[in-house]
């Protein structure tokens, strides 16, 4: 299916879309041939979803897991600390206030 | 290719006087003794008072890389550091060493005039040594990431394993690492083990990882990598492992263990038993320098975010995986493989770019984080046990 040439597909058993270049927020984006809007701006390399998914699901990237869903998903959502947790260990980073905490 | 030729048969692709300090407190008379010295002049140390066999053996291992002419060690005089087995152990490879005692030699200034008249005559019996021929297939690499971003696994990594395959076909040795990178990479990797025996060491070494940090509470995961789009170890694992490329793991070694023939290693970098002295490797630096004790006479370093590090001993080159930060970085980059993002360039052209540098530096080209002065060194407390009897090939 259709998709816009900045989605990159890097193995067919993928459950997302990697960004080969930025996405402005309020821009329209087909996926899968379905046209969804971007409603934050997204950078190079951020990860957006081929299909609706539940909580609970596996995402996959490479072929492969990196992590599991935290809440339900559609189609042209960014998937990213907000909605992924890590099956290993936790994943820490600087909040907007500068201190760090446990993301997902 | 040329290189200097060491006692032990290995070649160097640069022949450099080591300043060594073997205590924090040493430090600074040795870094004094450098400065203001020429290109060829490196100090490492190890910063401890305490005795630790991995601190020992490593500083043993980088005295006597093939990178390395001379060395002068420097001592507090009062630390644990065994300086007469390191010393021994330098003059048995033929290499010119001396020891300086801070506290027998005066002090502070004495010992700094001492070490610099000693060096600058290194320097200039070093530069008349000749050199021999050197095969492709005569070079240990090594590869690590640092300040990665979710491009690292797209581009330069992958790119880095096309040089790493194409080094391995020619014979050379390749090295990988960071098995605290590699979580959740453990069933595709044992699926290119060279015998099933090095598979179940391989998936230990992760596993071993997994454990380490699950203890710690952290994984080997910077706030950068989130703000790069990185959401999880297992995904900043999966780009990291891209590296790798596609050869047969020929082994599984440990830090400062020489791999005996050419083909593709994994390092187990993380300590072996109950989980002691914090971090494996608390910056990239470590796992560079970790390579180094492994015999690297260079390594690939692939950078999303924009690291600018280099290395004493030996050169380090760096990718950009990122065609932003590229822009940003370029004259800290030696190669942009964010431009295969941008459809300017293929992985494989790419890939060969890497390989033509690294032949191009043991050739004696610079890197840019050699003509920057990069010399970068850390070393901190670990404790291995030996190999298992499966990891080396026979």
């Amino acid at each position: 299916m259709n998709s816009d040439p900045r989605l990159l597909l890097l193995s067919p058993e993928d459950s997302v879309f990697v960004l080969r270049d930025q996405v402005e927020g309020g821009e329209t984006v087909l996926v899968e041939g379905v046209l969804v809007t971007c409603s934050v701006r997204l950078g190079l390399g951020q990860k957006i979803a081929r299909k609706d998914l539940k909580a609970g699901y596996k995402i996959f990237k490479y072929g492969a897991a990196i992590g599991v869903l935290t809440s339900d998903i559609q189609i042209g959502d960014h998937v990213h600390l907000h909605n992924l947790r890590s099956e290993y260990t936790p994943t820490y980073a600087l909040n907007g206030e500068g201190k760090s905490e446990v993301m997902s | 290719m040329r290189g200097w030729l060491r006692s032990d048969g290995r070649k160097g692709i640069r022949n450099v006087v080591v300043v060594a300090y073997l205590v924090e407190c040493a430090h600074h008379v040795a870094r004094e003794i450098t400065a203001g010295d020429s290109e060829n002049v490196h100090v490492i140390g190890f910063p401890g008072c305490f005795p630790n066999a991995y601190a020992q053996k490593m500083m043993e291992q980088l005295c006597t890389h093939p990178n390395v002419g001379a060395v002068l060690i420097v001592s507090l005089g009062c630390e644990s550091f065994n300086r007469h087995q390191l010393a021994d152990i330098i003059a048995a490879t033929g290499r010119d060493v001396k020891t300086l005692v801070i506290q027998n030699s005066g002090g502070t200034r004495t010992s700094i005039t001492e070490g610099r008249s000693w060096v600058r005559a290194q320097c200039e019996l070093l530069a008349l040594q000749p050199m021999v021929p050197m095969a492709v297939s005569e070079l240990i690499v090594g590869t690590v990431c640092g300040g990665s971003d979710a491009t690292s696994g797209i581009t330069g990594n992958p790119a880095a394993g096309i040089a790493f395959d194409k080094l391995v076909a020619a014979g050379a040795t390749c090295i990988f690492e960071e098995t605290g990178e590699l979580i959740g990479c453990e069933a595709i990797m044992e699926a290119r083990a060279a015998t099933p025996e090095l598979a179940a060491e391989l998936r230990a070494s992760v596993e071993k990882a997994a454990r380490y940090y699950a203890t710690l509470g952290y994984g080997s995961f910077a706030s950068g990598n989130a703000d790069g789009g990185l959401s999880t170890i297992e995904e900043k694992s999966l780009g990291a492992y891209m590296k790798s490329g596609q050869s047969v793991i020929s082994g599984l070694i440990k830090p400062g263990i020489i791999p005996p023939k050419g083909g593709l290693y994994l390092m187990d970098v993380v300590p072996d038993g109950e989980v002691r002295f914090g971090f494996p490797n608390i910056s990239d630096n470590a796992e560079i320098v970790e390579m180094m004790a492994s015999g690297a006479h260079c390594t690939l370093f692939v950078t999303g975010r924009g690291s600018v590090v280099g290395s004493a001993i030996a050169p380090v080159i760096k990718i950009a995986a990122n065609p932003h930060m590229y822009a940003r970085l370029s004259e800290d980059m030696d190669i942009n493989a964010g431009r295969i993002l941008e459809g300017q360039a293929t992985l494989d052209e790419v890939g060969q770019e890497i390989f033509d540098k690294v032949i191009g530096l043991a050739c004696g080209e610079r890197s840019k984080s050699e003509e920057l002065g990069h010399r970068e060194f850390i070393l901190t407390y670990k404790t291995f046990e030996p190999l298992g009897p499966s990891c080396l090939p026979t």
